[in-house]
């Protein structure tokens, strides 16, 4: 028997910390990245013949993403890097991996899993317009490519993002017609305590409102959504929402949704993680020791086990990587272990504070119009996935799926499950919890058919 | 055709060139071919699904973070390419059409 065999899947903030820990202790790990280049999404680089500096692409968070750059390169020699790779599935102790045509099973002793969150969104009447991107890709656009989704860009969610997103849209020169948050002005102060965990962050959030203001953008908290308006043929043309009791309307070319982010836990799921339902943020939710330790040398770390934030994330990974070390029997500073648990404590308090000020629209969800699509992979509605539970008499999500297809296009769930589970319940009127989740399922992304096995 | 996306920043790059449906674009060097699309255009395909109601129509992607798989479009060869994840090439030929039979049009 060799070294030890640790898998890190995912190169953003917590699998660099975990990779430069798994380094330290003088293995050699194996990286397996979907992007290009590391950086995660949150500290995504653009191509490299881009000159933006950290400074402009990152803002207040240019120099930890300068450090994860930097911190990466400097191991380059010590970890076995794979960028451009899909893990498809796990089983039986290998990952598998598709890359160029070509597939892989990689047996592994630890498999630390730190595959990051995507846009949590809710479905708006309208959503399927050409034009309506998640808040994420919004970011991503001007990020990676420094592009604008639209010429004249609503913003329409809740959360952090919505407001940073906005905010780096109208500096970087783009149209911002107007920010709109479901969440009321007053949950935030009432969630001020706990987000005074992280100070410099509730000041940077309170810095950004004022950005938008001063830039004449109109931001508009406790809306309710009516309509994202639209033709199928040319796409968003705006947004309608009922505000204080009259309906407002928003001329724009383009849609940037998003309320917070959720782990893509897909992989953690295939691994065997077990998953218990969180009532606070009302999700389903992989389950882990304080450091990451899920079963079956399976270990979790960043958001991709719990959304935290990219700061925690560092943190969550690194505690993830020494908890697999120490079960692989190698020695870690239990002082620096101790130091990264009372910083995760502190993460923890301040996203709570974040659900709390802005809250996942469940009722507005629950109660979208019959007409309303919901699966945007194959254009299928509120009416024909309540009828999965009515007529059908689907109990749970995976049924109701199965006669509705909702969860079952490209996505696989993806920008849909959260909301169906709502609509179900609803439909039901049973608990969330009572609906079940839907269970991951392999291949977790598309891939060919084609692909020719080439183990190494 | 109008153009959905709109550049701010890094313009400074050097021209690619390729074809979109037979018509010829021209992109920047380093762009995605989604950027390169929908800086040229303001759709990606046609949904399949476009002739239910309440209609999806076309389709211009979504996540931006290959996640949502709404950004497919394909090569002259018939290779389906994820616009989102594919740099864009001197040379390309993308067609927003898939190549092959089409599905059924049961609506």
């Amino acid at each position: 028997m060799g070294q030890s065999r640790v898998i890190i899947v995912g190169a953003g903030p917590a699998g660099v910390r975990a990779a430069a820990a798994v380094v330290r202790a003088g293995l050699r790990p194996i990286v397996i990245d979907e992007g290009a280049r590391a950086g995660g999404q949150i500290y995504r680089r653009p191509p490299e013949n881009f000159t933006r500096s950290h400074e402009e692409l990152y803002g207040t968070e240019a120099e930890r993403a300068r450090a994860i750059h930097e911190d990466f390169a400097a191991i380059a020699d010590g970890i076995d890097y794979r960028p451009e790779t899909l893990v498809w599935n796990v089983a039986d102790g290998h990952v598998w991996t598709a890359r160029d045509g070509e597939t892989q099973a990689i047996p592994y002793d630890a498999l630390i899993v730190c595959s990051g969150a995507s846009d949590r969104v809710a479905p708006i009447k309208g959503w399927q317009a050409a034009g309506c991107y998640s808040l994420g890709g919004a970011q991503i656009a001007l990020k990676a490519q420094g592009c604008a989704i639209g010429h004249q860009v609503i913003f329409l969610g809740s959360g952090p993002l919505l407001y940073l997103a906005a905010a780096q849209y109208v500096k970087a020169g783009a149209q911002v017609a107007a920010v709109l948050d479901t969440s009321p002005f007053w949950l935030r102060v009432k969630a001020a305590p706990k987000l005074a965990a992280m100070p410099g962050l509730l000041w940077q959030g309170v810095k950004l409102l004022g950005d938008l203001k001063r830039a004449g953008v109109p931001v508009l908290t406790g809306v309710t959504p009516v309509e994202i308006e639209g033709d199928p043929q040319t796409g968003v043309s705006g947004v309608r929402v009922r505000h204080k009791g009259a309906v407002r309307h928003f001329t724009g070319d383009a849609v940037a949704m998003g309320w917070h982010v959720k782990p893509e836990a897909q992989i953690a799921d295939l691994a065997r993680a077990t998953f218990a339902f969180d009532p606070a943020t009302r999700q389903w939710l992989p389950q882990t020791d304080a450091d990451g330790r899920a079963g079956n040398a399976l270990y979790l770390g960043g958001d991709g086990a719990r959304v935290l934030g990219a700061r925690s994330a560092e943190v969550t990974g690194e505690l993830a990587a020494m908890a697999a070390l120490a079960d692989l029997g190698l020695s870690v500073d239990m002082d620096r272990r101790r130091w990264l648990l009372a910083e995760k404590a502190n993460y923890a308090r301040f996203a709570k504070g974040l659900s709390q000020a802005f809250p996942w629209p469940h009722e507005l969800v629950a109660a979208i119009p019959d007409e309303a699509i919901v699966c945007r992979c194959e254009a299928v509605t509120a009416a024909t996935l309540r009828a999965s539970v009515s007529t059908a008499h689907a109990q749970e999500a995976n049924r109701a799926k199965s006669f509705s297809r909702v969860g079952m296009g490209r996505c696989q769930g993806r920008y849909c499950g959260h909301a169906s589970a709502e609509i179900i319940a609803a439909a039901r009127s049973v608990t969330l919890e009572k609906t079940g989740r839907l269970r991951g399922q392999a291949p977790v992304k598309p891939i060919p058919v084609a692909l020719k096995r080439n183990d190494i | 055709m109008t153009a959905r996306f709109r550049r701010l920043v890094e313009t400074d790059r050097p021209p690619v060139a390729l074809t979109i449906d037979g018509v010829a674009v021209t992109a920047l060097a380093g762009d995605t071919l989604m950027v390169a699309m929908l800086t040229n255009g303001d759709a990606l395909r046609s949904s399949e699904f476009a002739a239910l109601e309440p209609s999806d129509g076309r389709r211009a992607g979504f996540c931006l973070m290959v996640a949502c798989q709404d950004c497919w479009v394909w090569s002259a060869g018939g290779e389906r390419l994820r616009a989102c994840s594919t740099p864009v090439q001197n040379g390309m030929s993308i067609s927003t059409q898939q190549p092959e039979a089409t599905w059924a049009n049961l609506a």
